[in-house]
């Protein structure tokens, strides 16, 4: 390190210019181009860290197996692989709703999330109720709310039938905002 | 010989302090001054930090271990704790420590709220302790991420579910946290970044703050009843008093940081070795629909708290009360930075300290029980007892069946066993009569679903019939005053009632 020559009494003439004004400006200097290079760095940084806000995350139709699995008067478990699944997701990429057919080739397809807070619901099919184990939220056949804390009914998902196939509009979470 | 040994040891501390200044720099550290009257009060903050070495330790020994991949970190701690020597162990460490590093850092925090330690000028190490309880709390749960089984991945569905009740940008908000549009792969990936990098981080950074801070302002005093904090002659008067009374913190104050520290790793090396590792329970695969979720006792008042609340205002209370909370802990040394510290002078803070405590331990232990949870095989696993069963007639008998088929154990208890969310039905026919017990039956009411169209007219008969049999010894059947008396008993009461509830 160089000394503070400007208090201390010197021999040597001052041949050298007053540093204060150089670094005073390489100061300066520094912080700007750290400023730029900063700002160019952080798009990627930022953009990364965001980009689940930022992308829509789009449904697929998935397949959920032939109508026949699904006969008229009952609820079942269907249950297909997540079309936005990533390889590294392993059983958590399997995913389940609830198939209730009430009339012939006639279909509500709810999600398991409870609309409460997103615990996983069961049918019985005896009492002909949904029920969730967390905070008791009870729903009724047809997916509308029976009793307890959620704010609606089940999120149901969009169906339709192709060459005999129960189709389904899938791959999103359900949540309050955005019901399937 | 031992004098070699002396010298050579002499040699080697003087050629490193020569060289790096350690001892210069450790010593006043050490040595620093602490009020006399410092005493078992306040080693639950030493405490802390001990649990939190302990968790560094542990973690970065299971990170060489655990697979934080979506596919492969369930089969990952399976491996731990069967295979791995010690892993098991290991596993139990970390998860029982992080329980007894809350459990200090709550106690820490006591104390120093009823002894009114954050006032001038010690603002800034309360504002920073509160952020490591943030950070704490914050560990526990990205920590219980880690687990990777159905407790977790509903316990994130639990979260995401309420980060998307924010108005306008609740769902960007859930996929920023899930790292896409559904829990997977990517959401445990960065909640493990959270977990062993971005969390301990910043809680060591805290750390040493609050450390620094200790040594700038001192340890404050036990509070005595009239001894008002003053900021303008507060610090001189404290450094006096610390002259002429205090101690140094090696070994005067130490020596109590480490029995009482020593004590508590047994502790909680016993229950470690005792009740084992935390989980991982059953699988996380979400077609898994038999799944129970429950969070860690940390957070057991907030599963409470969501059950219990009116749903009207869930949604306002979640977005609200948090900042609330938040902005109150940080500012409290603001509000409330000179004056009286004795707890006897202080009631109106004893008070909230007390009503908090109170609340928060209800909460949690309601959690335990959660009454309000339908026990979901309660159907299937518990039998009627058998002492409601004898003498019935066979209609009595039918009704006692259909309570069996139709779940609604699940959520009514008879003989002490089934769900609390509703009243038991044990002496139900004492509190209610024929026509009451048809109308509630059919058309529910007071957080009952109706069962008007899932049960058959002859099915709800035999339900009302067995339940009116269900009486405290000797108690006549119950009946509306001054309404009609049934003529017939319960087996030959009419076969049909849909409809017509007795009016």
């Amino acid at each position: 390190m160089s000394c503070d020559c400007s208090n201390t009494p010197s021999d040597q003439p001052a041949q050298t210019p007053p540093p204060n004004a150089r670094r005073g400006f390489m100061l300066k200097f520094g912080i700007g181009l750290m400023g730029i290079g900063g700002a160019i760095a952080s798009i990627p940084i930022i953009g990364y860290a965001i980009t689940p806000a930022l992308k829509k995350y789009k449904n697929s139709w998935i397949d959920l197996g032939g109508t026949e699995d699904f006969p008229e008067g009952e609820t079942r478990l269907g249950k297909f692989t997540n079309p936005n699944a990533a390889p590294t997701d392993g059983e958590s990429a399997e995913q389940a709703v609830w198939v209730r057919s009430y009339k012939p080739a006639q279909f509500q397809v709810f999600a398991v999330n409870c609309a409460h807070l997103g615990c996983p619901v069961k049918w019985f099919q005896q009492s002909k109720l949904f029920m969730c184990p967390c905070h008791g939220g009870v729903y009724y056949e047809d997916g509308s709310h029976a009793s307890g804390p959620p704010p609606r009914g089940l999120f149901e998902y969009k169906w339709k039938i192709v060459d005999g196939r129960l189709l389904i509009d899938a791959g999103r979470l359900p949540g309050l905002e955005q019901s399937v | 010989m031992f004098r070699t040994i002396k010298n050579m040891v002499g040699g080697l501390l003087g050629w490193t302090e020569s060289r790096s200044g350690v001892i210069t720099f450790v010593q006043p550290i050490l040595t620093h001054r602490v009020p006399r009257d410092a005493k078992w009060w306040y080693v639950f903050g030493s405490a802390s930090l001990m649990f939190f070495s302990i968790q560094v330790i542990t973690g970065i020994l299971l990170a060489t271990m655990y697979v934080p991949s979506a596919a492969e970190a369930y089969s990952s701690l399976q491996y731990i704790d069967q295979q791995v020597p010690f892993g098991w162990m290991l596993r139990a460490l970390h998860a029982w420590s992080s329980n007894a590093m809350i459990l200090m850092v709550v106690i820490h925090m006591s104390q120093v709220f009823l002894h009114a330690s954050f006032k001038f000028p010690r603002e800034l190490m309360w504002m920073v302790g509160v952020l490591l309880l943030f950070c704490t709390l914050a560990l526990a749960f990205t920590g219980q991420i880690m687990r990777w089984d159905q407790d977790a991945y509903w316990g994130l569905g639990i979260g995401a579910a309420i980060v998307d009740r924010v108005p306008m940008l609740g769902n960007q908000m859930r996929n920023v946290m899930l790292g896409g549009p559904y829990i997977g792969g990517a959401t445990l990936s960065r909640f493990f970044a959270l977990h062993v990098f971005v969390l301990p981080g910043l809680t060591i950074g805290l750390i040493g703050a609050h450390m620094a801070l200790i040594l700038k302002n001192g340890i404050s005093e036990m509070p005595k009843p009239g001894m008002v904090v003053d900021p303008k002659t507060y610090v001189a008067e404290y450094e006096e008093r610390i002259k002429k009374t205090g101690v140094a913190f090696m070994p005067d104050a130490a020596q109590r940081d480490m029995v009482f520290c020593g004590l508590m790793l047994i502790i909680v090396g016993f229950l470690a070795w005792y009740l084992g590792p935390v989980g991982p329970n059953g699988i996380p695969n979400p077609t898994i629909i038999d799944a129970n979720p429950r969070p860690d006792y940390a957070f057991l008042w907030i599963f409470t708290a969501m059950a219990l609340m009116p749903p009207q205002i869930e949604t306002a209370v979640l977005l609200i009360a948090p900042p609330i909370v938040v902005l109150f802990l940080l500012g409290l040394p603001l509000i409330s930075n000179r004056g009286e510290r004795a707890p006897s002078r202080r009631p109106g803070a004893v008070v909230v300290y007390v009503l908090t405590a109170t609340a928060l331990g209800t909460l949690t232990w309601l959690g335990v029980v959660s009454a309000w949870s339908p026990v979901m095989d309660a159907w299937t696993s518990l039998p009627t007892p058998v002492k409601y069963l004898v003498g019935r007639t066979p209609l009595e008998m039918q009704g006692a069946l259909v309570i069996q088929h139709s779940q609604c154990r699940n959520c009514h208890s008879l003989g002490g066993e089934g769900g609390l969310r509703g009243p038991n039905l044990d002496n139900v026919g004492s509190r209610k009569s024929w026509d009451q017990l048809v109308r509630q039956v059919q058309q529910g009411g007071g957080n009952m679903p109706a069962y008007g169209k899932n049960l058959s007219s002859a099915e709800t008969t035999a339900v009302v019939a067995f339940m009116t049999t269900l009486r405290n010894a000797g108690a006549p059947e119950s009946t509306i005053p001054g309404a009609m008396e049934r003529q017939s008993s319960p087996d030959q009461a009419p076969k049909a009632v849909v409809g017509d509830v007795g009016q």
